[in-house]
């Protein structure tokens, strides 16, 4: 009937080491974002070729040695294309961002704080805007102003903030009905200090991760209005332009769209990558 | 109801038994691997478990005693180590069973009641159906005869309407319905043994009085049953045996009349010492306070130097709620109240009462529909937000969950010093001492600053907010269920400090709590509230003593004392 069952006392010493390396999956995302902003900032250091020089004896040739990514139908060195091209793709995937980020912020404070008429107003702005799919919120706005940068930035800035309004709101809503808010109102705190003090900073805090994961959104929406048309034109190296620049050529020379949608899923997933880490950084901070 | 509060120990320990125990426990050690550590939580414990017994097993949080029971249902989790030289039920050794048998062994032979009702039912289906798919998985009877089963179940345990409850999911349930359907599942496939993990916890002394009796009965049937509670109170109407756990070990075991009456160990002592009730008012109940004493500042007292009336006065206070099917429902009927300058009121009421409504009106964060209230004699409810805000450093609130009141950016300093009034401007460092002042004033030290709310215990959180609701030197606190998280001797520490801070600075207290224990002592006058409406008013010594309605009668006999 006695039976001692052994106890391990020494857990292995495996796993009691520490965790004090950066995980493989964000130190690869940081590796990537280092290269794409050296891109951005210097793109002579990265680039091999004159983004622009046209080279017809060489064009439509396969990822050689001499041409990493191949060339284009003018014989344009298409890797030294897509770095050239990094500096205004992620110019208009920051910008787009920074667009909604300050449209969401101003719509969903207001849907938040402002009285009763106005903050239902805006709410109903804000369902209706949501009730539109992204990227035909962004192509109407396109169609509207005519394709350019601007535009871009703009459209994709606009289709994407019902989202974050929405999400704004409820951060400032979660932090005005807290516990803290009523314990500082108790105490005798003004509003505009309540608001100084409490809610901004804690509704605020998740928008760090927000915005990291939006650049990443961003240019994959920017690059989708590009490949229609409806963005940057050729020449021009952008990154969505590029892409329906290589459309025409689908079948002969299939590194043309492959490797800029490469390069832009590439960037998608480093910035997504970053800002689930920080996300989690921050959550793990509030337990 | 009267049952209970004669006290059935025909089965005790004491007596001498002669048939072998039901349940065999010794030397049962549980530990945890977390983070690559090993934690032992439960050392040596050893009982035997007789027909028709029943073991309780008390302590406070993290005393190791709802680990010992989960470990006899085999239920400790995958990173636990469970060692035991012997755990065996009627002869079969539970130590080397595998999963498979487990299964078999619970529900049939070892039934499990837990804490908390809405969190271990199935919230999507049905009570019926969850008490029937346990008769189901152990292959009882067919179809038909379950159903009939699960009835005759609820029934049983006092479920009023069976058949439209067993219908019903949880949420659409009561605390004690939903409380009474857990019991009945665990009946179900009538097992020998009951282990009820704080049973009654989070139930109102009402409900709990009904599930106690039903246990009660249960055991009178020949079942026995493990109770695991922190309430000595509880455990006193049911228990024939008595084990008081602390730190992972059993400090006290014997018969339940020899542990709550002649306690032999300083700890069982302590906790019997700080269960709160009428016969302790007017004294301490743990050891004696170790608080700095400061002067009440002396603006409070030239402003309202005269002012000799009622610090905080509430008349025909009326609130209605809308609910979501539009209908109209009062929260707060007619509630009236005087509290008195250096006196406690105290009101008492279950949950749903109104009681924390009228709370949340006398600290003005709330707009009553009818009525006023007038704080230190001036008006106080019917005036705007900003008109209020320098008042409202006469009046302060301490919560029950102290953790959701911090902001969790801010460590305790910050806290503290953002409380601190600047009616005159003062220097950060002044300041700052005036924070460390409030800080040994409620028992803590300075070391405790810089620590954020998460990384203080339950005790000293309290004692923040306590501090925090110091700070502005306020005539009045109100408190609202402030102890009714804690663990007793924690409780009773709070509840001293209270008391001792009330005879140093001449606070007044609005004591809100659905534990009668608690606000007979620490009340002057008491206020028994019922769906919204005040049924009672007095001393007291008379709401206790002598109550007159029949809803307080109801109340006070419910509740249940260690004699």
């Amino acid at each position: 009937m006695t039976l001692q069952q052994k106890v391990p006392v020494t857990p292995p010493a495996a796993r009691s080491r520490k965790k004090s390396v950066v995980p493989w999956g964000l130190g690869t995302a940081l590796a990537a974002l280092l290269f794409f902003v050296v891109a951005l900032i210097a793109p002579q250091v990265l680039a091999t070729h004159d983004p622009y020089a046209l080279d017809l004896a060489n064009s439509l040739q396969p990822p050689s040695l001499a041409h990493w990514f191949g060339t284009d139908e003018s014989g344009r060195d298409l890797y030294s294309r897509v770095i050239w091209g990094t500096r205004e793709s992620l110019l208009i995937g920051i910008g787009a961002t920074a667009a909604s980020l300050t449209i969401a912020l101003i719509l969903g404070s207001l849907a938040a704080l402002a009285g009763k008429y106005v903050a239902g107003t805006v709410n109903r702005v804000i369902e209706v805007l949501f009730a539109f799919p992204t990227l035909l919120l962004a192509l109407l706005l396109v169609a509207v102003i005519g394709p350019s940068a601007f535009s871009q930035v703009f459209a994709v800035g606009v289709g994407t903030s019902p989202g974050y309004a929405r999400m704004i709101r409820g951060q400032i809503l979660t932090a005005k009905n807290s516990g803290y808010v009523e314990a500082a109102t108790a105490l005798g705190h003004s509003r505009g200090r309540i608001l100084r003090s409490h809610i901004i900073p804690n509704a605020i805090r998740p928008l760090v991760a927000i915005i990291a994961l939006s650049v990443g959104q961003s240019i994959v929406w920017a690059s989708s209005l590009a490949f229609l048309g409806l963005g940057v034109a050729p020449p021009s190296p952008e990154w969505g332009a590029l892409l329906d620049a290589g459309r025409l050529y689908i079948t002969q020379a299939p590194w043309l769209t492959v490797i800029p949608g490469l390069v832009i899923v590439a960037l998608a997933i480093a910035a997504t990558t970053l800002g689930k880490h920080i996300q989690a950084s921050l959550e793990k901070g509030e337990k | 109801m009267t049952d209970l509060l004669t006290n059935n120990r025909t089965d005790a320990t004491g007596s001498v038994h002669t048939d072998a125990p039901r349940l065999s426990v010794h030397n049962l050690n549980v530990g945890f691997t977390r983070g690559g550590e090993f934690h032992e939580v439960v050392r040596g414990v050893s009982f035997d478990l007789h027909g028709g017994q029943c073991i309780a097993i008390v302590g406070e949080s993290g005393s190791g005693k709802s680990v010992t029971a989960r470990s006899i249902v085999g239920l400790t989790g995958r990173n636990a180590t469970v060692d035991s030289s012997r755990i065996s039920l009627d002869g079969e050794d539970l130590t080397s069973v595998g999963a498979k048998r487990w299964r078999e062994i619970r529900g049939r032979r070892i039934g499990f009641i837990l804490q908390d009702a809405l969190v271990s039912l199935d919230p999507l289906r049905p009570v019926g159906k969850e008490i029937e798919e346990a008769l189901k998985l152990h292959g009882w009877g067919d179809r038909a005869s379950r159903k009939r089963k699960v009835i005759e179940l609820l029934d049983s345990v006092g479920v009023p309407l069976p058949a439209l409850r067993a219908r019903q999911r949880p949420d659409e349930l009561s605390g004690g319905l939903r409380q009474r359907a857990l019991i009945a599942s665990a009946l179900a496939l009538d097992p020998e043994i009951i282990v009820a993990d704080e049973p009654t916890t989070a139930l109102d002394v009402t409900v709990q009085a009904q599930v106690l009796s039903l246990l009660t009965d249960t055991k009178r049937r020949g079942v026995s049953i493990i109770l695991i509670s922190h309430d000595l109170s509880v455990v006193a109407h049911l228990a024939d045996h008595i084990l008081v756990m602390k730190g992972g070990v059993v400090v006290e075991s014997g018969s339940a009349q020899q542990v709550l009456t002649a306690p032999e160990h300083e700890y069982t002592k302590s906790l019997i010492g700080a269960v709160p009730g009428e016969h302790t008012r007017g004294r301490r109940l743990g050891p004696q306070l170790d608080i700095v004493a400061t002067a009440h500042p002396a603006r409070f007292a030239e402003e309202f130097a005269d002012y000799t009336g009622p610090v905080l006065e509430a008349k025909n206070l009326v609130k209605r709620f809308r609910s979501p099917d539009g209908s109209l429902s009062t929260a707060v009927n007619d509630v009236s109240f005087e509290l008195e300058q250096g006196t406690t009121l105290g009101i008492v009421g279950e949950s749903g009462s109104g009681k924390s409504t009228t709370a949340r009106i006398a600290l003005a964060l709330t707009d009553a529909d009818e009525g006023s209230v007038t704080l230190l004699g001036r008006e106080w409810s019917s005036i705007r937000e900003s008109s209020r805000r320098s008042l409202r450093k006469r009046i302060s609130v301490v919560y029950q969950d102290p953790l959701s009141s911090f902001d969790p950016r801010w460590n305790t300093e910050r806290i503290l010093l953002d409380a601190v009034t600047d009616e005159e401007p003062r220097s950060t460092a002044e300041k700052k001492t005036r924070v460390r002042e409030l800080i040994r004033q409620v028992g803590l030290t300075d070391d405790i600053l810089p620590r954020f709310p998460l990384q203080l215990s339950g005790g000293q959180r309290q004692r923040v907010a306590i501090a925090r609701a110091l700070a502005p030197s306020p005539s009045v606190i109100v408190l609202d269920e402030a102890v009714s998280a804690l663990d007793v001797s924690i409780q009773a520490q709070i509840l001293d400090l209270l008391v001792e801070l009330q005879k140093q600075i001449g606070l007044s207290y609005l004591f809100i709590s659905h534990d009668l224990g608690v606000i007979s002592h620490i009340s002057d006058r008491v206020l028994v509230m019922k769906d919204g409406a005040v049924v009672e008013r007095g001393t007291a010594d008379d709401v206790f003593n002598r109550p007159q309605h029949p809803y307080t009668q109801q109340l006070v006999s419910s509740l249940p004392t260690l004699d």
